[in-house]
């Protein structure tokens, strides 16, 4: 075992593992984070715990972090490189882990100009691939960035997201190899709505056996709405939704009810998918339907590792 | 070359506000070359700060001077024999030439005209773009030659991120992600094995980072 953590003793014991997402609320709110979390303890594995997404500020990841982890849940720790230096990321991992996360999605982060404060010098002192490689430093050779012993390192299970469907599409696949070969031990997709080109890029992942390397989460995010659908489709760059689901949603009696069955019947694909060992259920703004969605998709009850 | 912007004629003349007497001094170098601050630009704004300020009714008396360089000391000594005549010295060059005027004039007000904003290549009459950071550590040969610092909008290694889509940056639709660039070079390049292996980590020492920079070459010194 890397960490420990129980995303890591799940998917170690070939479970499908089934995480989701808590977004922090813009403010000091504990009692958000604690309803939010109160729907999904006991329904995920982990839940990842976003970090300023959209660069709209936010309660610090690693703050929700800790009450996701007093309520019983197992947090995700997600990192962007857009807001701090190497100084400050390792400095933050090893808070993080000293308080009891033990698992951690490196991500580059959405570029400040989409977030409320387009004003500020983004970072960027490091990319999502070399934060993978610097916490797999931290955590098996026992030293910082800069080759000093580390006095307790942080045994992390190391998270990196993978978007499929972004330009240039025949490379992504490689570029998931840079992360694996980096120390990725898990990655969580971009929302998934169009199967056809997640299945052709689960095949090259499988062809060139990085599934055998990587425990692949598939991202999914239920639609809400035919507006919803329609504004991500346009808006949401490295997002595809095909027209037909548009359609499906937007024609739907109850929009909801259609978004949560077509993310049902995906996850049931996805279940029977070679090289897809988990689901990454994004549901924004939306936990209270998660526990119907796990249940419905027959993903609970979860495993006991 | 040095690309920069004019600030607006508002901002300048709010500048302007306290003095009478303005040396206006432009630069032959880059600022000429990008339509910023060169010969003719100098004449376009002296005239519409004369013309405001005649509105206004408030006087006003301007030398247009262009120098060969403001950013060698031989060159801006040459404004020295009248510069004293002026209350302030507004510049149109880069912002080192700006710099380098006020240093060699140390008990003069200099003012900045213009906006210095990047290293870049002419596209097409009237269009610049960006190219360079100057970070001190080019890594060219190993990105078919786009820079993923200055053509990333995240200045990414080892890119692309997940917001690329139709070769184009999250940031605006009109821009070219520069690791689409990067990919589409190296496939002309048949270097695509270039892009499977991980840049690693910058030293931004080379870059502002390392704080001021500066270069001595021993062999030129006089």
């Amino acid at each position: 075992m890397k960490s420990g953590s129980r995303l890591e003793r799940v998917l170690e014991a070939g479970h499908f593992a089934f995480t989701g997402e808590l977004g922090p609320p813009q403010g000091a709110n504990v009692e958000h984070v604690r309803k939010k979390a109160g729907y999904l303890k006991g329904i995920v594995d982990a839940v990842n715990i976003t970090d300023n997404q959209t660069a709209v500020v936010r309660m610090s990841s690693w703050g929700a972090g800790l009450i996701a982890l007093q309520e019983g849940l197992e947090p995700n720790y997600q990192m962007v490189c857009r807001d701090r230096n190497r100084i400050a990321m390792q400095s933050d991992i090893l808070g993080a882990y000293a308080h009891g996360i033990r698992n951690m999605l490196c991500l580059s982060g959405d570029h400040m100009q989409f977030g409320n404060h387009p004003l500020t010098k983004g970072v960027f002192d490091i990319d999502s691939i070399q934060l993978i490689a610097m916490v797999k430093k931290m955590r098996d050779e026992k030293k910082f960035l800069n080759g000093d012993e580390i006095d307790g390192a942080p045994q992390i299970f190391i998270g990196a997201a993978e978007n499929p469907f972004a330009e240039p599409f025949e490379w992504r696949v490689h570029r998931l190899a840079k992360k694996v070969e980096a120390g990725a031990d898990f990655i969580q997709t971009q929302c998934i709505y169009d199967m056809k080109l997640f299945r052709e890029w689960i095949r090259q992942a499988n062809d060139i056996g990085l599934t055998e390397k990587v425990h692949i989460l598939a991202g999914i995010t239920p639609l809400k709405s035919g507006g919803m659908a329609r504004y991500m489709a346009k808006n949401v760059s490295g997002i595809i939704i095909p027209d037909e689901i548009i359609d499906r949603i937007v024609q739907a009696k109850k929009p909801a009810e259609e978004g949560i069955k077509f993310c049902v019947e995906q996850i049931e694909e996805l279940k029977e998918m070679k090289g897809v060992h988990g689901i990454h259920l994004m549901a924004i703004e939306w936990e209270h339907r998660v526990p119907e969605i796990a249940e419905r998709a027959k993903l609970l009850p979860r495993p006991e590792v | 070359m040095i690309v920069a912007n004019r600030k607006t004629l508002e901002e300048i003349l709010s500048m302007l506000k306290p003095y009478q007497k303005i040396l206006l001094l432009g630069c032959n170098e880059c600022v000429t070359v990008c339509a910023t601050g060169g010969e003719r630009e100098v004449g376009v704004l002296a005239s519409e700060i004369r013309l405001s300020r005649a509105k206004d009714g408030e006087p006003v008396e301007i030398k247009e001077f262009t120098l060969e360089r403001q950013c060698d000391h031989e060159y801006i000594d040459q404004i020295r024999s009248f510069a004293g005549d002026y209350e302030v010295i507004l510049s149109m060059a880069c912002g080192a030439g700006i710099q380098y005027v006020a240093e060699r004039y140390r008990n003069k007000v200099v003012l900045p005209a213009v906006n210095t904003t990047f290293l870049g290549v002419t596209l097409e009459q009237g269009v610049w773009a960006e190219r360079c950071q100057g970070c001190g550590e080019c890594v060219l040969h190993l990105t078919g030659g786009v820079c993923p610092i200055a053509r990333c909008a995240k200045s990414l290694l080892n890119g692309p991120c997940g917001g690329s889509s139709n070769g184009k940056c999250e940031v605006d639709k009109e821009l070219d992600c520069g690791w689409q660039l990067i990919i589409d070079r190296l496939k002309e390049l048949g270097q695509l094995d270039k892009y499977e292996e991980i840049i690693p980590i910058k030293d931004w020492t080379p870059a502002r980072d390392g704080g001021p920079r500066k270069r001595v070459r021993e062999d030129l010194k006089l």
